[in-house]
Order: structure tokens, then C-alpha cells, then sequence
């Protein structure tokens, strides 16, 4: 778990805001960049800081996407399910990697290297289907190209 | 090939989303350190700029050479030396990386003789692709700014208003509301402060339109909210961009940072008194931000719910005061209008919705990109003439404008002009620009399916007809889709899609239920076979589709078996494949193999 020095992260951060609500989105945002999900304690700092009920900021967690309350994997893998990904067979990827990860889109693996995710159009339209790991762009991507893909990532460990 | 006379003092590498993704980057860096490492030797004049999307995405990474103006395509990271020595060092066209065009089955070498090219009319993206997204000099070397001079400095409010009202300018988001018109109601209010909002907030899938101007000509949007901004009396404005847009947010900083630098934003702008600063705010990823209303609510620090709007936002937005909110590529447009005249402007488009309209042109088409046309041009020439029809030549089935609410358009309404108007008629809607072509293997209940998925997913919850409605209705879907569906169930979807258009709270609840609604209008029988068949067309639904091997046409090459992900094909004694249905998990790789065409897709019941 974090020790003490990390949520001086959530410190700064905060404090870089002014303490107006309107800030609050960005406070949440930068948090989740820095620790890849929003600790229980950021929370704590940032409902301090901003004088706001805790439930606020669980409403504000759970509404918006880019938010996440559960630790997320060291490679994200993102399938793109844009439309034009959709109709090229975007989801026999989604199936292709849930089998070989036994994971469902939105969940981690329990060692934590891999997470699962399907998100709405990365604009790259023209390489159709679509998978991103971590900021690598994969395009026309097929289902057997998949283990080879997970693989350059250290692949399952069995 | 080579041309002594050849000088090129300009080469522009595509950093658009499309070519990124094919490492663009790495052959503009390559490129840039080539030149620099060799020009204490030689004397070379040529500079590189990374630019931002020249939208022919399909057949990127994209270079252009200037002042010749000829583009290779597909260029990888190996063939930067050789670009160098041959066509940056003598002047030499490597014919190996002209593009081919499929159609007319020659080498083009200028954009201009290109089907994709020919045809589209850039106002909006009129510098996307063509200028350093960096560079505010370049922006203004093609003429930026001067609109903001003309307004600020020779011309009255209600000038520049009447300017943007006699253009017919319809907002680019997807309502289409005149702009001029929203602009005369703000100013005409006495309640300070104003606020200037620009919505980019993209968050269609298959759309990226907005996220190329956003990168590739941030200052056409600076401009245009400053005029805007001027027009109606506001002081401060938010620009609203997705948080999935690094490069966006990145480019765009760096850019208001620049127009304060040189005057044109911040306080006392060109020496005229007038004051007024833009701010970035990071949208959190929800789709309904898009709304005007939640997008405002989301500014403020809230979630982003909407709210009924009785009252408009020109009268009460932001912070309950009244506030001009326009799209990315609206915005962009007021510089031309105001440079150009209103009349100029006008004579571009139809009557009832004059000028152009950014779309991204995805799917199964082969020319995929981001093209702009003027308003009124037919579906049948955007996908055919420009898209190059469909792709592997197979049989277009329909087109699908508008993002997730918008509706699909059948082959026999393909000459259907396309505007505001038409489109809406037609049971779609113009939207933000989404165009996603679909073909013979698409299967529109799963297209239907797949938008109320994700309208679902993104309805914020507020008003009960769009969070249950939707749900209901995406589980009958998945009831027809998976085969469990009776006949009664598509009135039942009809009444359901009936009830939220006419009761939900907001624009994306209303709209929700239109692709289910055009589907089934013009796709009923493909409904029909999903429910009394038990049976995929298309092939698409798992649960009504099985793949077999045709023993006529199998040819035993094994090229399936060895490229079946999960080990579902093997060869029998008699050496023909066969495929083990226990295994298969119908993603369909042996399909898109087989070269003799040898695997069908069969129906769950007739396989059975």
C-alpha cells in the first residue's frame, strides 16, 4: 500500500486549485493521473481542502469516466468499441482477451498487470479494430493477434 | 523521375489521430534530426512541420512536400533515408510511395487529382493539415487574426451579429440552431457577467472532427470565441475539451498562451479597451457533457446532469447567467464569415443551411478520413466519389450520420442531400458529423443494439423514461439478438421508443431511441429473421450464427485452422477441415482468411 510521502501527491495537487468547487473535476482527474485510481485517503484530503461532503465526491467518482475508485492494472488495455471498431469486429477482440486473461471488461487481474477496458473511439478510424496498451497503438488488430500482443507484455503467467 | 528544378522548401508530416497511431511522429522526429545533422554540409532550405490531420487517414502516415505539392502515403519510418537522399537531396519522386488510386487505377501525386480531395470545400478545416498547430506565426501567414482586427477594431456589435445572422451559420454541435440568432438573444440581456463556452467535448464513437481542428488549428477557435465573445459583452470564456485529447489540451494551451503573448486575448486586446480570457476545463469522460446543459453543470463543478430547458441558455447558463455555447467547428467558422462577408458564405451550401460540414468518414468504406463538403452534397457522392465506394467491394447496406442518436439510412435514400433538414426528415440527424458506412455484414439489429448499449451506459440517471426506457428497450435487443424474442416484441420496442422520444428531459434521451426506430423502418425484415428464423443475416449475432466449411470449395490449404485463435478446426482423415462447434467462438478470423471463400455462415436453426 501507498506510504505516508505519496499523499503528499494529493496535497499539492489539491493545492495548486484555488478552494473553489468549480476546480473539483480537475482535483479528482490529477489524483487519478498520479495514482492510476483516487486512494480512499486523497479523498479525505480533497474533502477537507474543499469543505464538501464525502458523497459528493463519490458522486463525482462514480458519474464520471475517467474516474476510478479500484486500483487499476500496470498495462491498460483499452479495446476501442467506437463504430467504426464495432462493425470491423471489434468485440471477438473485447471476447479474445477476456478468454486469455479470464477478466471482464472493466476488471483487473488479480496479480495486477492487466486491466480491461472497452472505451468510445481513439479517433484512429482508418486502423480499424483498435487496441491501445498503456499509449501503444495496435491497428487492424484480429483475434489471433491478440496473445502475441499480450505476450510483449510478459504475457499470463501460468 | 527526377526534376532538377525541383526546390522543396516545406515538407508537412500528418500528426492527425490517424497517422499517430502509425508512428508519424517518430518519421517527422527522423526527418527534422536528418536535416538538422546534415545542414553545417550541405545547404538545404527545407523545413519540416508536424501538422495536424490531412484527413485522407486510410492510407497514412501522410507527407507533402511544398511548394510542388505532391504527397506520399503509407511512409514508414525505414523510407525516411531514402526520402532524403532521393527527393529532399535531388529532387527525386519515389514512385513506390505515391498513393494509387484504386479507381482510376493511376499514381497521383497532388492531393488535388485525388477522388478523396476533389469535391470537398475547407472552411472549417481550412488550416488543419496545412500549418504548425504550434506556430501562431504560420496562423497568421494564412490570414490569421485579421477578422479579429476588422471586428474589434472597425466594426460594431451589432455589426458582427448581423454579419453572422445574414451568413445563416447553424450551430455545427448537431441541433443546428442559428447561431446569430443565440447571439442577439445574449447580448440583448442586461444580467452580467456573460460567459462564452466552446463545446469540445466530443464524445461520439467514430467521430473525430472536433479533435482535429482542437489539434491542428487552435487558433481559428481563439478567434472565433474572441469575436463572439466581443459581440455579446462577455469578459471570460471556458473551453471545454475531453480529457482523452491530450494532444488537444496540449496544442491548445500552448496557443492561448500565444495569442496573449501577441495581444489577441487577455487584457486590452489590439489596444482596444476590450478585455477577455479563455480557460480550459478537462471534460471527465460522460457522454451526456456533450449537452449544453450538463456540459455547463460539469463546469461548475457538478456532475453532469442536464436540466430541462424552459429556460434557454443565452438567458441563464453558466452559473444561472447568460451564456453563448457553440461547437469547436462553429467557432471555427466565424473568422471567414467575418473576413469573407456573409454573402460569400451563403453561396457556398443550400439555402436553408449555408456553408460546409466537417464529417469523418468511417467504416466499411475505403477512402476512411475527415472530410468537409458543402451542405447539400448527396450521400451517394460523399461515399462514393470521395470514400471510393465500399470497401473489398461488397454491397452497401446503409450509412449511419448523426452518432448514437442519429439513424440509419438505407441504399434507396442514398441521393438524399445532406443538411440539416433533409437529414432529419430522413429520421436521422445531422449530429456532430459522425458518418459510418455500413455493408452487407453489418447487422443493423446489432448496430441498434450496440448504440443503446452505449446510450445506456452514458444516460446520467436523472429522468426515469431515458434510464429505464433505454434499458428496456436494449433488452428486448439483446432478446432478438440472442433468438429469444417473440413477434409481440416489436411493438412492444415501438411503443417503448415512442414513449421516450416524447418524454425524456433531455436531447440525448429523445434521440435515443432513433436508431432503433430507423432500423426498423428500413430494416424490418432483417428483424423478422432475427425473431421468426432465429437467424443473423449478416452473421454477426453469435447465438444465430454458425460457420461451417463448404467441402466443395475447401481447398485444404489450412490456412484457417492455423490462424483459429482458439484450436476450433481440424483436419479430418479425408483431409477436409471441419469446424468443432464447441470450440468456435464464431470470431469469424477463418471467414476473413479463407481465400476460396469456403467458410459459410449458416443460421443457428438450419445448422441445426
Amino acid at each position: 500500500m501507498e506510504n505516508q510521502q505519496d499523499f503528499q501527491y494529493t496535497r499539492q495537487i489539491s493545492q495548486q486549485y484555488p478552494q473553489d468547487k468549480r476546480f473539483l473535476l480537475a482535483i479528482l482527474q490529477d489524483i487519478q493521473k498520479e495514482y492510476n485510481y483516487l486512494p480512499r485517503e486523497s479523498l479525505y484530503m480533497v474533502q477537507e481542502y474543499m469543505d464538501i461532503p464525502l458523497a459528493k465526491l463519490y458522486s463525482m467518482a462514480t458519474f464520471y469516466k475517467a474516474l476510478s475508485l479500484k486500483p487499476k492494472g500496470r498495462y491498460i488495455i483499452k479495446v476501442c468499441d467506437g463504430t467504426a471498431c464495432h462493425i470491423r469486429a471489434s468485440q471477438t477482440l473485447t471476447d479474445e482477451i477476456s478468454k486469455i486473461l479470464k477478466i471482464a471488461p472493466g476488471q483487473t487481474t488479480s496479480d495486477g498487470r492487466f486491466s480491461l477496458e472497452t472505451v468510445n473511439c481513439l479517433g484512429s478510424c482508418a486502423a480499424a479494430p483498435v487496441i491501445v496498451v498503456n499509449d501503444r497503438f495496435y491497428g487492424k488488430v484480429t483475434p489471433s493477434m491478440v496473445k502475441t500482443i499480450i505476450d510483449e507484455y510478459g504475457g499470463i503467467y501460468s | 523521375m527526377k526534376n532538377q528544378s525541383m526546390r522543396i522548401n516545406k515538407i508537412l508530416v500528418c500528426c492527425g489521430p490517424g497517422c499517430l497511431s502509425n508512428d508519424s511522429l517518430d518519421i517527422y522526429e527522423a526527418l527534422k534530426n536528418k536535416i538538422e545533422s546534415d545542414k553545417p554540409y550541405i545547404s538545404i532550405e527545407t523545413t519540416v512541420k508536424a501538422t495536424g490531420c490531412h484527413g485522407f487517414c486510410e492510407i497514412g502516415p501522410l507527407i507533402k512536400f511544398l511548394p510542388l505539392d505532391f504527397f506520399y502515403c503509407n511512409v514508414k519510418v525505414s523510407d525516411v533515408e531514402e526520402i532524403y537522399q532521393k527527393t529532399i537531396k535531388n529532387g527525386e519522386i519515389i514512385e513506390r510511395l505515391l498513393y494509387h488510386d484504386q479507381n482510376s487505377n493511376q499514381k497521383i501525386k497532388s492531393p488535388e487529382e485525388a477522388g478523396f480531395y476533389k469535391g470537398q470545400k475547407k472552411i472549417a478545416l481550412r488550416n488543419v493539415g496545412e500549418i504548425d498547430p504550434l506556430s501562431i506565426d504560420d496562423y497568421m501567414k494564412r490570414g490569421g487574426y485579421k477578422a479579429l482586427k476588422k471586428a474589434l477594431l472597425k466594426s460594431t456589435t451589432e455589426q458582427i451579429i448581423s454579419e453572422v445572422e445574414e451568413s445563416g451559420l447553424r450551430g455545427r454541435g448537431g441541433a443546428g440552431f442559428p447561431t446569430g440568432f443565440k447571439w442577439r438573444q445574449c447580448a440583448q440581456m442586461q444580467n452580467f457577467p456573460k460567459y462564452i463556452i466552446c463545446n469540445g467535448d466530443e464524445g461520439d464513437p467514430g467521430a473525430f472532427m472536433d479533435r482535429s481542428i482542437l489539434e491542428g488549428d487552435p487558433h481559428s477557435i481563439i478567434e472565433g470565441m474572441v469575436i463572439g465573445a466581443y459581440a455579446v459583452d462577455s469578459h471570460s470564456g471556458f473551453m471545454y475539451i475531453r480529457d482523452e485529447y491530450f494532444l488537444a489540451i496540449k496544442n491548445m494551451t500552448k496557443a492561448l498562451e500565444q495569442a496573449r503573448n501577441y495581444g489577441y486575448l487577455g487584457q486590452d486586446i489590439l489596444g482596444s479597451g476590450y478585455d477577455f480570457d479563455i480557460q480550459i476545463v478537462r471534460g471527465g469522460g460522460a457522454f451526456v457533457c456533450g449537452e449544453s446543459t450538463a456540459l455547463m453543470a460539469s463546469i461548475e463543478g457538478r456532475v453532469g446532469e442536464p436540466r430541462a430547458k424552459y429556460i434557454r441558455s443565452v438567458e441563464k447558463g453558466l452559473w444561472d447567467k447568460p451564456t453563448v455555447l457553440n461547437n469547436v467547428e462553429t467557432w471555427a467558422n466565424i473568422p471567414v464569415i467575418i473576413n469573407e462577408g456573409a454573402s460569400r458564405f451563403k453561396s457556398i451550401g443550400t439555402a436553408q443551411s449555408p456553408g460546409t460540414k466537417v464529417f469523418s468518414l468511417v467504416g466499411k468504406v475505403k477512402n476512411t478520413g475527415l472530410i468537409e463538403v458543402p451542405m447539400g452534397m448527396t450521400l451517394r457522392q460523399i461515399i462514393y466519389d470521395i470514400g471510393g465506394g465500399i470497401a473489398l467491394n461488397k454491397k452497401f447496406k446503409a450509412v449511419q450520420t448523426g452518432g448514437p442518436s442519429g439513424g440509419c439510412i438505407p441504399e434507396q435514400l442514398l441521393d438524399l442531400k445532406v443538411d440539416f433538414d433533409s437529414l432529419d426528415k430522413a429520421g436521422s440527424m445531422m449530429g456532430s458529423g459522425g458518418m459510418i458506412v455500413m455493408d452487407e455484414t453489418t447487422c443493423m439489429v446489432d448496430v441498434a443494439k450496440y448504440y443503446l448499449a452505449f446510450l445506456s451506459e452514458e444516460s446520467c440517471g436523472k429522468c426515469v423514461p431515458c434510464r429505464e426506457g433505454i434499458r428496456r428497450i436494449l433488452v428486448i435487443l439483446e432478446d432478438i439478438c440472442n433468438g429469444r424474442a417473440q413477434d409481440e416484441d416489436l411493438d412492444l420496442l415501438i411503443e417503448i421508443c415512442e414513449t421516450v422520444q416524447a418524454t425524456a428531459l433531455c436531447g440525448l434521451g429523445k434521440t435515443a431511441p432513433n436508431p432503433v426506430i430507423t432500423t426498423i423502418k428500413y430494416f424490418k425484415d432483417e428483424y423478422i429473421a432475427h425473431i421468426r428464423d432465429k437467424r443473423c443475416p449478416a452473421g454477426v449475432c453469435k447465438e444465430l450464427t454458425i460457420y461451417s466449411i463448404d467441402k466443395d470449395k475447401c481447398k485444404s490449404c489450412g490456412l484457417c485452422a492455423k490462424n483459429c485463435p482458439s484450436s476450433a478446426i481440424k483436419q479430418e482423415q479425408s483431409k477436409i477441415f471441419t469446424i468443432d462447434q464447441t470450440k468456435c467462438t464464431k470470431c469469424g478470423a477463418c471467414v476473413d482468411i479463407c481465400n476460396f471463400h469456403a467458410v459459410k455462415i449458416g443460421g443457428a436453426l438450419a445448422c441445426r
